[in-house]
C-alpha cells in the first residue's frame, strides 16, 4: 500500500469535480419534486406555498390509471419474455464453444447502439405491412428488442461467475439437464435473474420512442404523458405525475443493482 | 468440497462425459455441445431475428417504393435518395444532427473521463456505490430527464426565474432554451452515464505497477498521465464515444421539447415522415441514409484512432 500512496494519494480538485459532477447529474431531475409541490401553475421561482393537491388531483384521473395500467402489464410482460430469452442466451454464450458465437453476441448487443428510432419504424414497417394492428402487444415486441442486451449483460456476469464444473457434477450424480438446471444452475443464477427483470421492467416502463411509434389506441404512461406536455395548465400535475415515475424507478433500478452487486462488480473488476 | 476448484492443477483432467445412450433428437443434444448452445441461444435469435433482420428487409424494401396519395407505389426506384441528395434540407439536417451529437458526444466523454478516473484511482472503499449513484440516473425515464431540463432552461424556468427573482437579469435569457446549446447540454446530460461505464472499466484495468515504473523512471504526474493513463485507456474512451455518437444521431425527444426551430435533428424529419406527413418509403429512405453515414461514420473512426494507436504504441 506504501509505494503505491503516491499514485493514489487524495487529489482535492478531483474530489470536488465528482462532487460538481454528481449535483450537475442529479440536480435537474431533483426540481421535478421541488416544483410538484409548489402551489402554482407556473413552473418559476420563487417558490409559493407547499401543497399536495396536484398529486391529489392524479389519482382522479381517469386516463393516468389506465396509463399506469397499460404500462405495467407492458413492463412485466417484457422483463419476463426478455428475461427468459436472455437466461438461455447467456447460458449457452458462457457455457458452450460455438462457432460464430463473437457476431452473435454483436447482433444481440446490436439494440443497445443502433438509434431506438431505426428499430421502431422497423418494426412499424413490418406491422403494417403484415396487416397487424398496433396494440400494447406490439409495444411489447418492440420492448424486449429493447430489454435484451440489457438483459444478457445483467446475467452474464452471473454465469461467468460460477464454477460450471458443479453443473457437471450435478449431471454426474445423476440429474437430467433439467432438473440441474432448476436445482443448481437457477438458484445460483437468481440475483442475476431478479436483476434483470427489476431493471428491464424499469426500461419498458420508462420507454417513449418505441412505443411512440408501436402504441395503438390505449397509450402507455410516457406515451400519455408526451399528450399532456402540449398543455400549459397541466404542467403541475404532469410533474407531480413524474415525481412519483422518478421515484419508483429510483427505488427499483437500485434493488436491482442491490441484488446483483456482487457479480456486476465483479465484472466491472474484470474489465468485461 | 474444495473453494477453488479451478485451480487444480491441469494433469487431473477431467474425464470426458460419456456420450449419453440415448438416440434420436434428444441424443443428439446430448452429445454434441455445440448444438446444445446453438438450441440454446436460438430463441433470442429467431426473436431478433423478426424483430429485426425482417423488419430492415422491409424497410430497405419501402425506401425503394414512392408514396403515392395513402397508397404506395411499389415500382422499385432510387427517387427517395436521389431526393435526399438533391434536396437541401436533407443534408443540412443530417450534417446537424451529425455535427449535435459529436459536440454533445466530446462534451460528454471530456466531462465524464474526470470522473470515471476519480472513482477508479481515488475511491477505495464503496466504489460500487459511486457506481450505482453515477448511472442510477440514466435507468430512469429519458423522456422525464428531457423534461426536466425544459422545466430547468425554460423561458420561465428554473435558471431564468431564480436569475429574475435575485434581480441579475431583467428579462428572461432567451438562448437557453429551443437552441442546439440546449440540446447538446441535454444529450450530454443524458448519456452521462454510458462514457463513464466503459472509462470506468478501462481505467479500472490499466495495470497500477506500469504506473509506479513511470513514476520511477522520472515522470511526473501529468506526463505519467498522457504516455501511461491516457493511452491505456483509449480503448474505453473509443467505447464511450461511439457508445454515445451512435444513438444520439437518431434522438428526436431532446430536439422536439428543447431544440426549437434550429435544433430539430434528422430523427424529428423521419418521425414527421411516418407521422403527420405520410410519406413512410421517404422516412425509410432517411433512416437508411441515417444507419448509412453512422456505420460510415464509426468505421472511420475506429480506422483512424487504430493508425493513431499503432503510431503511438
Amino acid at each position: 500500500m506504501s509505494n503505491k500512496s503516491y499514485i493514489n494519494r487524495p487529489n482535492r480538485p478531483l474530489q470536488i469535480y465528482a462532487i460538481l459532477f454528481l449535483v450537475f447529474l442529479y440536480a435537474p431531475v431533483m426540481f421535478l419534486p421541488l416544483f410538484s409541490f409548489n402551489d402554482s401553475i407556473y413552473v418559476r421561482f420563487p417558490l409559493n406555498e407547499f401543497t399536495f393537491k396536484w398529486y391529489g388531483e392524479l389519482f382522479h384521473r381517469e386516463p393516468v390509471w389506465n396509463a399506469l395500467m397499460n404500462s405495467v402489464k407492458v413492463g412485466v410482460a417484457t422483463a419476463i419474455c426478455a428475461t427468459g430469452l436472455g437466461v438461455f442466451a447467456a447460458k449457452a454464450i458462457t457455457r458452450y464453444r460455438m462457432p460464430g458465437k463473437a457476431p452473435m453476441v454483436g447482433f444481440v448487443m446490436l439494440p443497445l447502439v443502433v438509434p431506438v428510432i431505426i428499430f421502431g419504424v422497423a418494426l412499424l414497417v413490418l406491422l403494417s405491412q403484415l396487416g397487424i394492428p398496433l396494440s400494447l402487444y406490439t409495444v411489447t415486441i418492440g420492448h424486449m428488442i429493447i430489454c435484451l442486451p440489457f438483459s444478457i449483460a445483467t446475467l452474464l456476469p452471473r454465469f461467468e461467475g460460477f464454477d460450471g464444473s458443479i453443473e457437471e457434477a450435478s449431471a454426474d450424480l445423476g440429474e437430467n439437464a433439467w432438473w440441474t438446471f432448476w436445482r443448481v444452475t437457477f438458484p445460483m443464477v437468481f440475483p442475476g435473474i431478479l436483476a434483470s427483470l427489476l431493471l428491464t421492467f424499469t426500461i419498458s416502463f420508462d420507454e417513449f420512442i418505441m412505443a411512440f411509434f408501436l402504441t395503438g389506441t390505449e397509450p402507455t404512461l410516457p406515451m400519455y404523458i408526451w399528450g399532456q406536455l402540449r398543455f400549459p395548465q397541466e404542467f403541475p400535475s404532469i410533474l407531480a405525475l413524474a415525481s412519483m415515475i422518478i421515484a419508483a424507478s429510483f427505488v427499483i433500478v437500485f434493488l436491482g443493482q442491490w441484488v446483483n452487486r456482487d457479480a456486476a462488480f465483479a465484472a466491472a473488476k474484470k474489465g468485461d | 468440497m474444495s473453494d477453488t476448484p479451478a485451480s487444480l492443477p491441469d494433469a487431473v483432467e477431467r474425464p470426458e462425459p460419456k456420450p449419453a445412450s440415448r438416440g434420436g433428437f434428444s441424443g443428439l443434444l446430448q452429445r454434441s455441445e455445440v448444438a446444445r448452445g446453438y438450441t440454446l441461444i436460438s430463441p433470442t435469435l429467431l426473436f431478433l431475428t423478426i424483430g429485426i433482420v425482417i423488419p430492415f428487409i422491409i424497410l430497405i424494401t419501402m425506401s425503394l417504393w414512392t408514396a403515392q396519395g395513402f397508397g404506395f407505389d411499389t415500382t422499385p426506384t432510387f427517387k427517395n435518395y436521389e431526393a435526399v441528395y438533391n434536396q437541401p434540407l436533407y443534408g443540412a439536417l443530417l450534417g446537424r444532427s451529425l455535427w449535435i451529437s459529436s459536440l454533445a458526444t466530446i462534451a460528454t466523454v471530456v466531462l465524464s473521463y474526470p470522473m470515471a478516473y476519480y472513482v477508479a484511482f481515488h475511491v477505495h472503499r464503496n466504489k460500487m456505490m459511486w457506481i450505482v449513484l453515477m448511472t442510477l440516473p440514466f435507468w430512469t425515464s429519458y423522456l422525464l430527464r428531457v423534461f426536466a431540463w425544459k422545466v430547468v432552461l425554460g423561458y420561465e424556468g428554473v435558471i431564468n426565474s431564480a436569475l429574475m427573482s435575485m434581480d441579475l437579469i431583467e428579462q428572461p435569457l432567451e438562448f437557453l432554451l429551443y437552441s442546439p446549446n440546449a440540446v447538446i447540454i441535454t444529450l450530454a446530460h443524458a448519456w452521462a452515464a454510458f462514457a463513464i461505464l466503459p472509462l470506468y472499466v478501462s481505467l479500472e484495468k490499466i495495470d497500477r505497477s506500469l504506473l509506479e515504473a513511470a513514476t520511477d523512471l522520472g515522470d511526473g504526474p501529468v506526463a505519467r498521465f498522457f504516455r501511461v493513463t491516457f493511452p491505456l485507456s483509449l480503448p474505453g474512451v473509443i467505447a464511450a464515444s461511439l457508445l454515445i455518437f451512435i444513438p444520439t444521431t437518431g434522438d428526436y425527444i431532446t430536439p422536439a421539447l428543447l431544440g426549437g426551430p434550429d435544433g430539430m435533428m434528422i430523427g424529428n424529419l423521419i418521425q414527421l415522415q411516418f407521422g403527420p406527413v405520410n410519406n413512410w418509403p421517404m422516412g425509410a429512405t432517411l433512416a437508411i441514409v441515417l444507419m448509412l453515414c453512422i456505420a460510415a461514420i464509426a468505421a472511420i473512426f475506429m480506422i483512424t484512432t487504430k493508425i493513431v494507436k499503432d503510431r503511438i504504441l
